[in-house]
């Protein structure tokens, strides 16, 4: 069911990661915000940027992307596999494992050591840890991809997450996005809480870690400015029809 | 495990928090074991005040009354015994042995009782322990004086001293028997019973000190000098009660019932552990409310640790959507939830024990000292760890409510943090 690992960057040849049709969704419990992707396909390697402004429904978009909630109808094909058809618990279990997530912010769990924070993701998926141990320890696969973003050794082994800077925090939450390689990486917003000198430096180590892993990356921004980066930049309204219905509560 | 090392650093972020719950939770366990273990020991204590007395005799009245004055020196007697009838019962075959009692009267607030000398050697309690002297010996002389451990120390009394006692119990008595003085001839060691607040003379004594008087007053023209009164039969006409043992328990009933049933006077035969178990029946009310209260307390205290939990739980929401984006189930995220609440509320109810036993052995001596309750320190009962488990179990269902509340949240709040 793996996709087969393409190191170089080819988008035309390369086989479609993520097929999306016929999707309808809609918030159950609260406002009767609706969203609709009559069809959405990402190839493997792409670097997408979804553009929209705040409430436009991207974050119910990645939702569904990363299976976190289901669509009332239509298939979501995630590596030849319909997370719409899987059980919550093997929908958890596969964006564990295919998936690379950043926040906004707020990415890490503050109290927690750098280190710990990084490995995480580990606990989860078999698949993962079984690659990030590949070459030797988890812990030196972290603190690999670590460095190669740019945090410093002596930050790595103790300094508990909450004594980095905003910048650094982004940055930690890469590698934990990273580590074990997940062939999908979502960034929302990752850069958002940065400023411009230093998201430009966030992106540089982003895009050369994730085009060494091979990953394929869906980031969604309201900065147009960033477009000339990525492969492919779409406005949301392009994939997805969204609605809000009226009559609200 | 990472997310169990993280699970723990992010309680451990909230010390404060958490410590104040398990310290709400433990003075509540501390309070609801404390209180059954007080009430066991009160009852083991008043247990314990009478042993090897098979039964008291004294004038017909109800078993409780007859109990309480005859032993505990609570309440008053409504009527006596004569010496007649005392002497006619001393003889009944079944009598190891028979120990008068005469109270009415008192020092400082110390009852009086006028005895005989067999009561020394008689009166048990703690099941085998017998009264011995700290200083000085029984009393031989007719105004001798044997003083309780509580009256030597509270009135500051060594032995040769000379004591006034007044006519009556109330504490300030201005009726004293001024002319018949006595002299403290020993002071009885400590016994965490009435004993410690008891002045004891003989029987003769009491006759001596009444000679003069009728219906609680002095009588008018008539003074008999200390030194007169020696001459004259001081052979008691009445005492308030008798303490009875039994050559063989067998003839308990038997012998009760003859003296329920004596003719010439209403008499009252009772057995001490069976009226205690009727006054445990008066009071258990009492301590069924007081355990409801205490258990209110526990509630209390989970409902504060439900709130604990449940404030935090907006702050922690981006903890459990980054929880969610690495493949964490709902589930997990109940369950982190649910063993937070089971830590707080183990580590509250042990904390609880700990604080409930140094409490009681620091305690311990100055309850006895100054209740006269000699409070067991014994390890915990089943009962009382059932009630430990309830507690915990209680915990981990009130724990149940935020963790279900997480898990919706973590369900509706999907990739982001809704505020």
């Amino acid at each position: 069911m793996a996709a087969p690992q393409i190191k170089a960057v080819a988008p035309i040849a390369a086989p479609d990661i993520v097929a999306m049709s016929g999707v309808r969704f809609a918030w159950s419990s609260r406002d009767s915000f609706r969203l609709a992707i009559d069809d959405f396909t990402l190839q493997e390697g792409e670097r997408l940027l979804l553009i929209g402004p705040s409430g436009s429904g991207k974050s119910t978009f990645l939702s569904l992307l990363t299976g976190i909630v289901t669509p009332q109808a239509g298939c979501i094909n995630i590596l030849d596999t319909d997370i719409a058809k899987l059980s919550g618990a093997a929908r958890d279990r596969f964006r564990g494992e295919h998936f690379g997530i950043i926040f906004q912010m707020f990415n890490l769990l503050p109290y927690g050591s750098v280190i710990d924070n990084v490995l995480l993701p580990l606990s989860f998926s078999s698949e993962r840890r079984k690659r990030a141990t590949a070459k030797g320890s988890a812990e030196a696969e972290a603190a690999r991809l670590l460095t190669e973003l740019g945090i410093e050794v002596s930050l790595i082994a103790g300094a508990s997450a909450a004594s980095l800077s905003v910048g650094q925090q982004q940055r930690v939450a890469a590698a934990r996005a990273l580590i074990g390689a997940p062939p999908i990486i979502i960034a929302d917003e990752p850069t958002s809480s940065l400023d411009r000198n230093r998201q430009q430096a966030f992106l540089d180590l982003l895009f050369a870690v994730v085009a060494e892993a091979g990953a394929t990356l869906v980031m969604v921004s309201h900065d147009e400015s960033l477009a000339p980066r990525f492969s492919r930049v779409a406005p949301l309204t392009d994939i997805a029809r969204t609605e809000r219905g009226g009559g609200q509560s | 495990m990472i997310i169990l090392r993280l699970a723990w650093q992010s309680l451990a972020n909230r010390w404060l928090t958490a410590t104040l719950t398990i310290l709400a939770i433990a003075v509540s366990v501390m309070l609801l074991i404390g209180v059954e273990k007080v009430r066991t020991g009160a009852r083991q204590s008043f247990a314990d005040t009478i042993s090897g007395t098979d039964l008291i005799v004294g004038a017909r009245s109800g078993a409780l009354n007859l109990l309480l004055y005859s032993v505990f020196r609570i309440g008053n007697a409504t009527n006596n015994i004569t010496w007649k009838t005392y002497q006619e019962i001393s003889k009944a075959p079944d009598i190891d042995w028979i120990v008068p009692i005469s109270l009415g009267d008192s020092h400082h607030g110390f009852r009086v009782m006028g005895t005989t000398t067999d009561y020394f050697k008689r009166y048990h309690y703690r099941r085998t322990h017998t009264l011995e002297f700290a200083e000085g010996k029984p009393f031989s002389d007719l105004f001798d004086a044997v003083i309780g451990a509580d009256v030597a120390a509270q009135l500051g009394y060594k032995i040769g001293d000379r004591i006034i006692v007044a006519h009556g119990l109330g504490s300030t008595g201005f009726l004293e028997h001024d002319d018949k003085p006595f002299r403290v001839s020993g002071i009885l060691a400590k016994t965490g019973t009435p004993v410690d607040r008891t002045v004891h003379v003989s029987l003769e004594a009491i006759e001596a000190i009444h000679v003069d008087w009728q219906s609680g007053a002095r009588i008018p023209g008539q003074s008999v000098s200390a030194d007169e009164v020696r001459k004259m039969d001081l052979t008691p006409t009445a005492i308030t009660a008798a303490l009875i043992g039994l050559k063989s328990k067998l003839a308990i009933f038997r012998l009760q019932r003859a003296i329920n049933e004596y003719r010439v006077e209403p008499l009252s035969a009772i057995l001490p552990g069976a009226t205690l178990q009727e006054l445990w029946g008066l009071v258990g009310t009492a301590e069924t409310a007081l355990a409801a209260v205490s258990a209110m307390v526990v509630v209390t205290a989970l409902l504060g640790m439900v709130t604990m939990i449940l404030t935090t739980l907006n702050e922690r929401r981006r903890e459990m959507a980054i929880l969610r984006s690495v493949g964490a189930r709902p589930a997990t995220i109940l369950s982190l939830l649910v063993a937070e609440a089971a830590l707080l509320i183990v580590l509250g109810a042990l904390t609880g024990i700990v604080l409930l036993y140094a409490t009681l052995i620091g305690l311990q001596p100055y309850i006895d000292r100054v209740y006269g309750l000699y409070i067991a320190i014994e390890p915990l009962k089943s009962s009382e760890l059932i009630s430990l488990g309830a507690i915990v179990l209680a915990g981990v269902l009130a724990g149940l409510l935020p963790a279900l509340h997480a898990y919706r949240l973590s369900l509706a709040d999907g990739m982001t943090v809704r505020n």
